[in-house]
């Protein structure tokens, strides 16, 4: 059953917003028209892509990078653009429908 | 402090914010924020990060965050420092935390130029980060004092009357230098090394630090989102943003191209707002556009020492 909307009275005092980083229930996965194939057999690990990624979408554990979170990529590309082994390649979205 | 002992630090700024596809202000957002291990207390200025990462009922930030006006991002932190200081001194709070601002050109270089020198004047324990994308992005691009000369915006329009903006860019930096506060820089996010080394000292000065970022801008500059660290990049090997530091009044110069300096268009026919300018009419534009860098740039390494 669909969940009905918040109303007023669940709302914060002036408006707060006091989940931190509550953004991430905001999914802007589906903006994105080329998408960003990584090659992990490639991949140094030098971490440029997960720091240089305008949407924190390059997840890293245990100093390492992981597979890119689609649910947030935009497809901007940088990470092709800086990786300096290029085993980031961008794709179009359709090629995955 | 290498990238992977860095990636161990939490990010402060979380995905789903709605900023353009490549935009550098998220960017410099999460690098400067990564540069410190200590708690963080963030306020924006109006532009397009304060907007963008936090519609209602979201926010992007996790750390504590504040927006107040357009012109006073840099008067409300040092309201919210003066607060801490005060609880600080009564036993309320032992923790160590970091003030920061973030403001774009809109709110540093224009509407909230008095608010800021209030701020480094009074002397306040705060560091503020501009990220300058050289126009009112947010509402559409309209020029601000930070545009650079010839720039094609929405309200300097090129065509037969016009080659677009008239008037030179202003030299923030070197306003702010001029309040003699500990620490002042200037930094690309291409060079995220250099970006980092700077947060991280402007975070362990005592008293006020400014670090202005030149943050390239999809729409706004017109070209390939993929390609904003090469727009920061092209723009400090053409000289027209170069790094530098200023630490207690010294001026020390960051990065030298030497004989590798390009020449300015290298930078301007990469981007659409500047397109106009290599029609056969503004050759002149460009001639005035160059001798400026040049001139700044000789300035600037007299000012450093360098020869």
């Amino acid at each position: 059953m669909k969940k009905a909307k918040e109303g007023w009275k669940e709302l914060e005092d002036g408006g707060r917003i006091i989940v931190a980083g509550n953004s991430v229930l905001y999914k802007t996965g589906d903006w994105r028209t080329n998408r960003p194939v990584w090659d992990e057999s490639k991949c140094t690990q030098c971490m440029i892509c997960w720091l240089t990624c305008p949407d924190s979408s390059i997840p890293a554990k245990d100093k390492k990078r992981i597979e890119t979170d689609f649910d947030h990529c935009k497809g901007c590309g940088i990470c092709a653009e800086v990786c300096p082994v290029k085993c980031i390649k961008m794709k179009p979205e359709t090629d995955f429908q | 402090m290498n990238l992977k002992d860095l990636s161990i630090r939490e990010d402060r700024l979380a995905p789903g914010h709605r900023l353009c596809p490549g935009c550098a202000a998220s960017i410099i957002a999460r690098i400067v924020m990564l540069a410190t291990d200590k708690p963080i207390v963030a306020t924006c200025a109006t532009g397009c990060l304060e907007v963008s990462t936090t519609i209602y009922p979201y926010t992007a930030w996790k750390v504590p965050w504040m927006h107040n006006a357009f012109e006073n991002s840099a008067a409300t932190l040092s309201g919210i420092e003066t607060a801490y200081q005060v609880m600080k001194k009564k036993g309320k709070i032992q923790k160590d935390i970091k003030f920061v601002a973030f403001g774009g050109d809109g709110g540093t270089y224009d509407i909230g130029l008095q608010s800021l020198s209030g701020t480094l004047e009074r002397g306040h324990d705060i560091v503020y980060i501009c990220y300058d994308n050289e126009a009112y992005m947010n509402t559409g691009v309209q020029r601000s004092s930070s545009t650079p000369y010839g720039t094609d915006t929405k309200t300097t329009p090129t065509g037969k009357a016009s080659f677009g903006k008239d008037q030179f860019k202003k030299d923030l930096t070197a306003v702010v230098a001029g309040h003699h506060i500990p620490y002042v820089a200037q930094a690309s996010p291409h060079n995220y090394n250099d970006l980092l080394r700077k947060a991280e000292k402007a975070f362990a000065t005592k008293g006020p630090a400014f670090i202005n970022v030149i943050s390239p801008c999809v729409p706004g500059w017109g070209y390939p989102s993929e390609k904003t660290l090469t727009m920061a990049k092209l723009a400090v090997e053409t000289c027209f943003w170069p790094l530098y530091h200023i630490e207690d009044d010294v001026w020390i110069l960051d990065y030298d191209p030497k004989d590798k300096k390009l020449p300015i268009t290298e930078w301007l026919k990469t981007q659409a707002r500047f397109r106009h300018l290599f029609k056969p009419e503004n050759a002149d534009v460009i001639k005035r556009i160059q001798e400026h860098v040049d001139k700044d740039w000789d300035k600037l390494k007299k000012q450093c020492g360098v020869k």
